[in-house]
């Protein structure tokens, strides 16, 4: 069994944690808001035969979130054995 | 195999060969059926063969899954593996609205559309950062569980299991509609009596093993209806440009479709964003676009059903990467979407604008005779079909694509298969959200907390069969379009259930009052303006002096949801007294994987 944290450990643990949670959500804002409202903009520009703002909608951002989904859970991970507090 | 999974051990040993060779074995009798096909055999049989042995191989796994114990019964023992939860998770998602009518919506709505395409995948990030791993750790049976214990008493549970059914049950009439649709076109039977034959595909799956069943069906659902997705878009690629990945090949019939627009004087291009029917930019479109995609995804992260599939894994980590998994699956099919409608499209261009209505093929008639989803009118009677004339509906693009590109008919029966896979696993994981609510969190913890586990089992499953009942009723009513009640449910949840369960985990400052206040308050909001601004247009106009609040549909009402319900929580939990020591203690132990769960009193 993991060994319980203190309440200092279990803050700097939660602070950690907290970060990777708002780093992965600022850029999951970026990709769902920021890159399909500019699409009109991004329409005149071609990439890989399509029309930009088009692309990012249809693939791009979903290419991301996959990605995002990845990191998060690799790097959560790696905080909890950092910490001890993984399963056994 | 059924001993095997009894025992636990050689099943989930062997989930690779097993799942592998049934995969193999689908592709095979596929192709017996091209076989068949090209010997004469008649479409009819064709489209029997795709839709009753299917729905046969679902009942035989929910028939081996069958089972008496109650952990089996509501999270599958917690013995899934991530992968499999991922692909269980891919097909307890993707519905009938993903499958049937998302790239139909596209076909008609060009990028606007694209809004489904990205509210149906982002949500998973938030699953995953924000709550996924967490309620695994907490490791109850059901959603409305969390809220009880996190919120102290039954109040909050009734309330979760009040917004559960809404959503749920708003979720699941769009699944019977498609499956209507499905059962009615390939079987030939009336719409209102194909629904219930679609039912007892349901009702067989989940009835007898509960979440057991209803995973190992959803994961042989998930193969048939990924492949049934991409086969057409894939042979389309192929014949058109050469290369079998339509993802890399679709710019270039977006193209060609922009050069047909002009020749046809169509106004509203397909890949130009925010436009409306004019084709001019519009911020009303823009709006809806963000609101739409926003509430999509919040609602994602609030859907019971899928919540609770991240219940059934063996660990925290197991979860995390299962959410993983799931996105990764999921993705497969929705970036192939905008190809399949961008290549419809082309073909409706290409092969049937221009031609004389007399000779059109047969698909034309039989898609005709299901409840008025296509008109062909000719309304210059000059015996050629112009654009004007071909109404298509959104809902038949997918499954009528492969006969309107004129693939073999074995193509379309594979579709039908595919998006049948799609409406039963949705409808499965939904009814069983709804029939365990009820059945755990009312009956067993609010009316008769001292049921004994055969009677608990009873009830579930008496419940079960009277939820899909009700359902099949009201969808044989065809209330409204499959994607737009999936949008609703989305919404609801969203405006429910979003905020408490987030807060609870990442503010411990949240109370009891403050979360319950909340849910009520953000639900009531988004429920009202769905219901008036589509039941009572005129009423909502007399108070408000406009038929929408800032011209936003209905489908995306947790906009105006969203914010209360944060609102309230918020205000009300810092005028009520912060929760006691204990409750700190039960949040801190779940938000670490390790370690037992504190105690909670309720």
């Amino acid at each position: 069994m993991a060994p319980k944290l203190d309440t200092a450990q279990m803050q700097r643990y939660w602070t950690k944690t907290s970060a990777l949670m708002w780093t992965i959500f600022a850029l999951w804002i970026f990709f769902s808001f920021v890159a399909p409202l500019f699409a009109v903009q991004l329409n005149t520009i071609r990439f890989l035969g399509f029309p930009l703002g088009f692309y990012m909608a249809a693939q791009g951002s979903l290419l991301a979130f996959v990605v995002l989904c990845v990191w998060n859970a690799i790097s959560q991970n790696k905080i909890d054995e950092e910490f001890g507090v993984q399963e056994d | 195999m059924a001993d095997s999974k009894a025992a636990g051990g050689g099943f989930y040993g062997n989930l690779g060969k097993i799942y592998g060779g049934y995969a193999g074995g689908f592709i095979v009798f596929t192709l017996i059926l091209a076989v068949l096909e090209q010997m004469g055999v008649p479409n009819k049989i064709i489209g029997y063969c795709f839709v009753i042995l299917t729905i046969g191989v679902y009942a035989y796994i929910g028939i081996l899954s069958r089972t008496m114990d109650l952990s089996e019964y509501y999270v599958a023992g917690r013995k899934v593996p991530a992968l499999y939860n991922g692909m269980a998770t891919g097909a307890d998602w993707m519905s009938a609205a993903s499958f049937i009518s998302m790239a139909g919506g596209i076909y008609l709505g060009g990028f606007n559309a694209l809004g489904y395409v990205l509210g149906w995948t982002g949500g998973y990030v938030l699953v995953g950062i924000l709550l996924a791993p967490y309620l695994r750790k907490f490791g109850q049976f059901t959603v409305p569980d969390f809220l009880g214990t996190r919120y102290e008493g039954n109040g909050a549970r009734l309330a979760g299991v009040l917004v559960l059914f809404c959503a749920s049950f708003t979720y699941i009439v769009a699944q019977c509609f498609g499956i209507g649709i499905i059962t009615s076109r390939f079987l030939g039977i009336p719409f209102e009596v194909a629904i219930f034959v679609g039912l007892l595909g349901i009702l067989v799956c989940s009835m007898l093993g509960g979440m057991r069943a209803v995973t190992w069906t959803q994961v042989a659902q998930y193969i048939i209806l990924i492949i049934a997705y991409l086969v057409p878009v894939v042979w389309l690629s192929t014949k058109k440009y050469g290369i079998p990945i339509p993802e890399l090949t679709y710019g270039q019939a977006l193209d060609q479709i922009a050069q047909l627009e002009t020749k046809l004087g169509v106004v509203k291009h397909f890949t130009d964003a925010f436009t409306d029917a004019k084709g001019q930019f519009s911020w009303t479109e823009f709006n809806n676009f963000w609101a739409l995609v926003l509430c999509l995804m919040i609602g994602t992260a609030s859907l019971p059903h899928i919540l609770m599939r991240y219940f059934t894994t063996p660990s925290v980590r197991e979860a995390r990467t299962s959410v993983a998994w799931s996105i990764f699956f999921i993705f497969l099919l929705y970036f192939t979407a905008p190809a399949y409608a961008a290549f419809a499209k082309l073909e409706v261009y290409q092969n049937v604008i221009g031609q004389p209505i007399a000779s059109l093929p047969a698909w034309v008639q039989n898609w005709s005779q299901v409840g008025g989803l296509l008109t062909i009118k000719d309304g210059n009677s000059d015996g050629i079909l112009q654009l004007s004339e071909f109404i298509i509906n959104q809902d038949i693009i997918v499954l009528s694509m492969p006969e309107i590109a004129g693939l073999p008919y074995v193509v379309s029966g594979l579709v039908a298969a595919g998006g049948l896979a799609a409406a039963l696993s949705t409808a499965d994981g939904l009814l069983l959200a709804i029939a365990n609510a009820l059945s755990h969190d009312v009956y067993y913890k609010m009316i008769d907390p001292k049921a004994s586990t055969a009677r608990r089992l009873i009830v579930a499953r008496g419940l079960l069969v009277g939820v899909a009942l009700i359902a099949a009723a009201v969808a044989g009513t065809r209330p409204s379009g499959i994607i737009q009640m999936v949008a609703w449910a989305f919404s609801l949840a969203a405006a429910g259930l979003f905020a408490p369960l987030v807060l609870g985990i990442w503010w411990k400052r949240t109370t009891k009052i403050g979360a319950v206040t909340g849910m009520l308050s953000g639900f009531g909001v988004c429920l009202f303006y769905l219901v008036m601004t589509r039941y009572a247009p005129e009423t909502f106009k007399g108070m408000f002096g406009t038929d929408l609040w800032f011209g936003i549909r209905n489908i995306s009402s947790a906009v105006f949801g969203l914010p209360v319900a944060f609102g309230v929580t918020y205000v009300v939990s810092l005028m009520t007294p912060a929760p006691s020591k204990e409750m700190q203690n039960f949040v801190d132990s779940i938000r670490t994987p390790g370690g037992a769960v504190a105690a909670h009193t309720a």
